[in-house]
This record gives structure tokens, sequence and C-alpha cells, in this order.
């Protein structure tokens, strides 16, 4: 079965520093492969370059059989790529709601001048888009917080609001970047199962994070990168007595302990 | 030979101010990271107050005393206005200086009405002229050049040898770590408004009588000012000087080809052209202006 | 849109409102700053949406109401006689875009009919924000800022320049002409109200289509564009694209103004492509309230009234540079934001309850 993602050769140079150095890589449909590594190994840049916020200077990114580097991050969206950001990127003064129905801007055609005349099919187009906005925030829960301006939320809360976001494009790829980061133990485990649920409707899931347990439990394959490079790509029980990976972690696995 | 020459005198003059101008931009970006829209109007001040002055004293003094009062103006200018904004964002900023300009513009307006105004020529008089090789210069070229020559190389020595100019770098370089080497970067950043005001305001006097001063003559000189500080790519004065020559030159001999009323079309084209081409202007690279002198 | 629909309505009525206390204090020679300042609301608003909904400034913004209205008076007046052999001016007055006047002298004058020039002359401006607006719109800070002011400045720079458009005096005896038969702009003194209805009607219309575009799907990717653009564009917004639609379509609002104003008014000058009337419609929408639309027609309409009624005199330019730096200084989101308004109402609120209680 061919991948959904496939990235051959990858590589970025910024001034004298290689972030990203001959990375090749797939993920296979309907799984979550978990990109891990300590920091500085280049893995927000290898994010940046398969959504197309960077585009490469060598290789290919190869995207539900489209070659997809170069693009404009817009162009990307609209063939399937859904993402997260590191440090949350929710619309300011808007409301939960309007932030999820953003997501539904490629699933949409009303234009400058429809949109001017009001034109009737725009009409039941936004109908829509609610509705499916309030079925996303109903599998997330987040239904009472529907008309609440998003950046007014906890933080929890607004890392599955850009969740949300993000699973309103309907994406076929969906790119999670350390969506862990900053939430408890139980928040966590919650994270977890519910990234498992997201995988069980059929979205393949790649997610950079640094919680060992998260990645561990949730991952059906783990791709490590350091200081640019690959220096493993298998599943976790494989990795995790990588001797290697092992080196380059050095001390990091007891605090997830 | 001689009238491509004298075109090239013509531009020089010009690109004198342009450059002070620019010089001015830049030693108050350097500081605050502000584009102080207002310094065109601290050449105009500077002219008008010394003409003024020049009823009741004799010139130099008359000419002190406007840079002085100039000085005063830009030092207020920093502690009503910018001092106590807290982390304003580019476009505040830019609106706000823009604002400033508009103000003393029509405060000079009410206060010495639409007429144009000239200091004396510093020697000699407006017919004079030293022949230099069949080019016909005017003494106050000489002085134009030679003062904004001294002045260039004073802020240079100031910059770089002065305890002052050296905090004043460091503050533009890094503000937080200035501040924790006890460098009180407020003080500084009013001190580059006054040198600023100081430098355009002596420019305004020197050039004055060759190319008059009336209330507007600033904005026109900020857009000028500006093309040239990016020309030369934001922040570095030396390169400043050099692309006002340029751009001096350029438009000087603009009235060969144009209407001299498109003169300044021709300025802001080119502006409009590095902007779109090439933001860090001619000499710089968005690494090297980071690495400002001043 | 029920919100919107009495926004609307509680507008026309103040409309006709103003009107008929005109008719009635007996003053109706109001009228003509009312319409003239209802043009210039028109290009407010649009303006509103570039800056508050794209986040791009335009300090040049007067140079698209130049282009529009210079262009039409000039076709509108030039005389085209002595072409009158060519195939070109054959070809034009065979589509009937072409009339013979009479000149003052009562001289034959054949030149553009307004129709065709109106129409020419917003899609010229159109054209020109649609090709400058791509490498201006990469610009951001004070390089965007200063590359739309040296915009501005040059278009005043040509058409002060340019003896062919009349140079310091401007271009003049731009006739009216009627919109659809009876609806008449410009053409003097008896259609005043009619013109006046007018004029405030096509501004309904603007702000109608601007409200509309607002509360559209464009208008929630733009809010998410000036919100986050990064995080727009990989929602698949195309921001770029969208920044310059929304540039081409507020330089189209200002080419609308300034040919129906010019010909309402029988001329301009070039005060109207001046730096300073930029700035005033800059700073009528940052006093707005920047997001705000009726923020910015409201103060649109008593700070564009009072100046054309000659209230601020000589300091008519110093009053907007003093409201863009009190503005920008203590209030940079605008006077108009919820917050005052809900500030106000809790003001109010301790007022009621407390009553006689002192």
């Amino acid at each position: 079965m061919t991948p959904l993602l496939s990235v051959e050769n990858l590589s970025k140079r910024f001034g004298g520093l290689k972030a990203v150095n001959e990375v090749s890589f797939t993920v296979p449909e309907g799984s979550i492969k978990a990109l891990i590594g300590p920091n500085g190994a280049g893995k927000t840049t290898l994010f940046n370059l398969i959504s197309g916020v960077i585009a490469p200077d060598t290789g290919v990114i190869n995207f539900g059989g489209n070659y997809v580097q170069g693009l404009r991050p817009h162009q990307i969206a609209s063939k399937g790529m859904a993402r997260t950001f590191q440090h949350i990127r929710l619309f300011p003064k808007m409301s939960v709601l309007e932030n999820v129905m953003i997501g539904r801007h490629i699933h949409s055609k009303a234009g400058f001048v429809a949109g001017m005349l009001s034109m009737p099919y725009t009409w039941s187009e936004e109908k829509r888009i609610k509705a499916k906005a309030h079925d996303i925030l109903a599998f997330l829960e987040l239904e009472n917080l529907a008309d609440i301006e998003a950046t007014s939320l906890s933080y929890g809360q607004q890392r599955n609001v850009e969740l949300g976001r993000a699973l309103a494009c309907e994406p076929r790829l969906l790119l999670l970047d350390e969506p862990a980061a900053g939430l408890n133990m139980s928040e966590t485990a919650e994270l977890g199962s519910l990234i498992s649920k997201i995988r069980d409707t059929g979205i393949t899931v790649l997610i950079v994070e640094h919680d060992m347990t998260l990645v561990m439990e949730i991952s059906d394959e783990i791709l490590v990168l350091s200081y640019g490079k690959k220096i493993a790509d298998d599943i976790p029980l494989a990795v995790q007595s990588n001797s290697e990976v092992i080196n380059v972690y050095l001390g990091e696995d007891e605090e997830d302990a | 030979m001689e009238l491509l020459l004298q075109y090239i005198v013509a531009g020089v003059t010009y690109g004198t101010i342009y450059a002070i101008v620019a010089i001015g931009f830049n030693i108050i970006y350097n500081t605050t990271g502000i584009i102080n829209f207002a310094q065109g109007e601290f050449v105009m001040l500077g002219g008008m107050t010394a003409f003024t002055f020049k009823e009741y004293m004799p010139l130099p003094l008359a000419i002190v005393s406007a840079v002085i009062i100039t000085m005063i103006i830009g030092a207020l200018i920093e502690i009503v206005f910018i001092r106590w904004l807290h982390k304003p964002s580019v476009l505040r900023m830019i609106i706000i200086t823009i604002g400033l300009s508009i103000l003393i513009r029509e405060m000079a307006l009410h206060i010495w009405g639409e007429g144009v105004t000239a200091l004396p020529y510093f020697t000699g008089t407006s017919v004079t002229s030293v022949n230099l090789g069949g080019v016909f210069i005017s003494p106050q070229v000489f002085w134009a050049v030679g003062i904004s020559s001294i002045m260039v190389i004073l802020l240079s020595i100031f910059f770089n040898f002065t305890l002052l100019g050296k905090q004043m770098r460091a503050c533009s370089a890094n503000r937080e770590a200035a501040r924790l080497c006890g460098i009180n970067a407020q003080n500084m950043v009013t001190f580059s408004f006054m040198l600023s005001a100081a430098i355009g305001a002596l420019g305004g006097c020197i050039v004055s009588p060759i190319t008059y001063v009336q209330y507007d003559s600033g904005s026109q000189l900020a857009i000028k000012g500006f093309t040239v500080a990016i020309l030369g790519g934001l922040g570095n004065s030396t390169a400043a000087v050099a692309a006002a020559m340029i751009l001096g030159i350029l438009e000087s001999f603009s009235i060969w080809a144009l209407p001299a009323a498109y003169k300044d079309v021709v300025s802001i084209a080119i502006m409009l052209t590095i902007l779109f081409v090439k933001p860090s202007g001619l000499f710089g690279n968005a690494a090297a202006a980071r690495l400002k002198e001043y | 849109m029920s919100a919107k629909f009495l926004q609307i309505s509680g507008f026309a009525v103040a409309i006709v409102a103003i009107q008929i206390v005109t008719q009635l204090t007996d003053s109706s020679f109001l009228l003509t700053q009312l319409t003239m300042t209802a043009y210039y609301s028109l290009l407010v608003i649009g303006l509103c949406m570039l800056i508050g909904y794209a986040g791009q400034i335009s300090l040049g913004h007067a140079g698209f109401f130049a282009i529009g209205g210079y262009m039409s008076a000039f076709l509108t007046t030039h005389d085209l006689t002595v072409l009158k052999g060519k195939p070109f001016v054959a070809l034009l007055s065979k589509f009937g875009l072409l009339v013979v006047k009479k000149d003052l002298y009562g001289a034959e004058l054949l030149a553009f009919h307004p129709w065709p020039a109106c129409i020419l002359s917003v899609c010229t401006v159109l054209i020109v924000a649609y090709v400058i607006g791509g490498p201006v719109l990469k610009l951001k800070g004070h390089y965007l800022a200063m590359a739309t002011l040296g915009f501005g400045i040059i278009i005043y720079r040509i058409v002060l320049g340019t003896s062919g458009l009349g140079a310091a005096d401007g271009l003049s005896g731009v006739p009216g002409f009627s919109l659809f038969p009876g609806v008449m702009i410009g053409g003097g003194g008896p259609g005043k109200i009619l013109n006046y209805y007018v004029a405030w009607g096509i501004v309904v219309a603007g702000m109608t289509a601007l409200l509309n575009l607002i509360g559209s799907r464009v208008g929630r990717a733009l809010s998410a564009i000036h919100g986050a653009e990064d995080a727009a564009e990989a929602m698949g917004i195309p921001t770029a694209n969208y920044k310059l639609r929304v540039f081409v379509l507020s330089a189209g609002f200002a080419a609308i103004a300034g040919v129906l104003l010019t010909h309402y008014n029988g001329s301009i000058g070039p005060s109207e492509a001046s730096v300073m009337k930029s700035v005033r419609y800059v700073a009528i929408v940052a006093i707005g309230g920047m997001t705000s639309l009726w923020g910015a027609i409201s103060m649109s309409l008593i700070l564009n009234y009072l100046s054309l009624r000659g209230s601020f005199g000589t300091y008519d330019d110093a009053v907007f540079g003093v409201i863009l730096i009190l503005i920008m200084l203590f209030a940079p989101d605008g006077l108009i934001r919820r917050q005052v308004l809900g500030d106000l109402k809790s003001l109010f609120g301790r007022f009621t309850r407390k009553g006689a209680v002192t």
C-alpha cells in the first residue's frame, strides 16, 4: 500500500547550518507516526517544510500522490493537510465556533462577489459550515464554549480548539506540533485517547512530541531526528532499545517514567 | 562638459541635505527602531528659526540658537509623545510621527506664513561663485559640503570613541543588555532624538541660502531622506551618504529628460523600485543591517 | 442578517431625517456639503476594510480617488474634435460613447459621454491597484507605509505638474450626468435633494455590500488573516490573494467616490490627491475604530462635514493631525470600541442603580 506521505532526501540549510539533512521517511495511511528528537534536532523545521511554510533546498515531498514541495501552505492545506502549532495560533477576537469554522474554508466557496451580494447559495453554505463546526465541537466536548472568545480560554481548552479547527479541514493528514506541551499527566492521557479516536476515523497523524509516555502509548512508528539527520525510523519498541537513540537522549527518559 | 559638472554639483548640493536627513533617520532608527517621519521638520525648523533669530543677532549665533531650540523640541517630542508608550506597534509609531510632522508643519505655517525664507550666504552673496575648471560653484556649496563632512566625521568619532556614543550603540544593539550594564536606555532614546534634531537643524541652516526653506519643506525632505536611508540600507549612515549623492545626482540629471515638475516623481520611483526589489538597500543585506554603525 | 438590516435601516432613516431637518430649518444649502460628505465617506468605508480587515495601511488612498476623478474629468472635457478623422475616434463614436456638446463660447466640443468615462476611469484604477498591489502588499510596517505614501505623492506630483490636467487649477467644466433616467449626479440647483439621496443611496449600497462581506466566509477569512496570518494560510486561506483583492476593492471604492464627486462638483483639483487628504482619511478610520465600518462612517460624516463647512478654519489639516496623534496615543483601537460601549453601559448602570442614594 502506498504511504500517504513520502519524504525523500529532504534538506534545508539556514546560513551555515543544515537544519534538515537528507531526511527520508514515509507515513503509512491510517497510522500515527511520531517525530521525536532533542531540541534543535530540526523537528519543527521538518514540519514547516512538509506544510509548506518554508521551501526545501533539495528533496521531494509526496502527499497523496502529489508532489507538494515548494507549494504555498494554503495550497497544501487544500490538498488535505492540516496542522496545529507549537505556540497556539488561534484567531484573537473570534469565538471558538468562528475559529473552527475557519477550518471549513477549503470546503466552501463563497467568494468576494458572492459575499458582498449575499447571494442565496451562501446562506445554505453558511448553515452547513456552522453545523459541521458544531459537530466538531461536540466531538471534542467543547459545545458549551462555542460563543466564547477563543483566546480567553484556558491553555488546555485553547489547544483543543486549535485541534478542532484543524479537524474541521477534514484532513487526510493531521500534523500536530507538540500538542502535549504544557499539559499535565491526566490531560496528556486524555489527549492520547483523543488522538487515537481521531486516527480511528481514518485520519493519518504525524505528531512532534517530547512527552515519551504519550509517544510510546499511541504511535505506530517513531522517527528520531538528531542534528537534522534521521537516526531511527521504526516501531516504538525497536526505537526504545536503539542504542544511538538512547545515546542522544541520555538522561531524558527518567523524567517521563 | 561644464554643463555635466554643473549638474553634478547641483546633485551633490541636494545630496548633502538628503544625507543629513537620512543620518537623522538612522540615528533614531538605530536607537529605537522607530522611523521618525517628523525628521524633515527638524531641518525646516532649523532653517526657519535661524532666519527669525538672524534679525536679532549675528548669523553664527542665530544658527547655534536655532540648533539648540530644535534640539529642545526634539527632546520634548520624545518625552511628551514617545517615552511613555508601552511596546507600541510599528504602525502606531508611524502614525504618531506622521501626526507630529503635520502638527509641526501647521505650527510653522501659523508662525511664519507661507513665504519662503533664506539665510544670507555665509560668505559672499547669491551671485558670487568660484570658478573651478569652468564650473561655477557658489561658495555656499563648499560650506554645505564642508560642514556636513565635518559633522559626519564628528559623529563617527562620537559613536566610536566617546563613552556616550558607545552607550547609544550598545542601546541600539541590545537594549536589555545595555540596561543591565547600567545604561539609562530611556535617556539614550531622548538623546538620539536631540542629536537627530540638532543634525537636521544644522543641515537646514547650511542649505537654506541655496534651497530656501518654507513651512512645508520638511515633508518633501522626509521622503527623500527615507529613500536615501533605505537605498543605503536602513541604519547604515555611511552608505546613506553615498546613496544620497547618487540620488541627488540622478535627480539633477532627470531634469534633462523630464520637466522639472516631475523631479520628485523620479526620487519616489527610485524608492519604490528599491522597496520592491531590494528593501535591504544597495549596500545592505539583512544580516549587515544588524551590524549597524550608528 | 436582522441586526445588519436594522443598522442599515436605522442609518437610512437618519439620512432621511437629516434631509428633512435641513428642509424645515430652511438650510437646504447645507445639502451640498452633505452630499460631498457622502462621496468622501464612500472612500472611507473602503479604506476601513483595507486597514481594519486586511490589516494594511494606505497613506496614499487619495491617489486612487484622484486617478478616478481626473481621468473621468479629462475624458469628458477634452476635446477630441481634432482627432475626428482618426479611426479610433470614429469607432468610439459608433458605439455611442462620445457626445457633442457646446462649451462656454458656443463652440462644438467632442468628448466622452460621462457613463463610459466613469466606467473606464474606475476600471483603470482597479487595474492600477491590482498591478501595484502585488509588490506593495509584500512589504510590511514602515516600508508599506512609505510605499503607499510615495504612490500618493507620485499621483499628486503628476496631476500638479501636467498642464494637460490643468496643473494647479485642475479640471473644470465636468458635466453632471444621469445614472439612470431621472437619477442625476451634479447639474446644479434644482436637483439638490435628488443629488443628496443619490449620493447617500450609493453609500448605503456600499455599506451593505461591505457589511455582507464582513459577515461572510471571506470576511471571516479576512479577520483570520488579520489575527494570525500564518495560521490562516495553514487553514487553506490564500492570504496574499485575499489581501490584494481587498486592496483593489478599497481602491475601487475610492475611484467611484472620486469619479462621482468630480461629476457632482463639476471640477477636480490637485488638492484631492494630496498627502493631507490621504492622512485625513486614515485619521477618520482610526478614530472610528479601525474595524468598525459604522464608526468609520459616522466619524466621516461628522469630520468631513465640519471640514467642508470650514469649521476648522485654517487649522483644517492640523485638526486631523492632532486626531491621529491623540487616537494613536490613547485609543489605538479607536473610540467606538465594544469595550468603550461596554464601559459606558456599566457606568450608566451604576448611576441608575444608586439613584438617589448619594
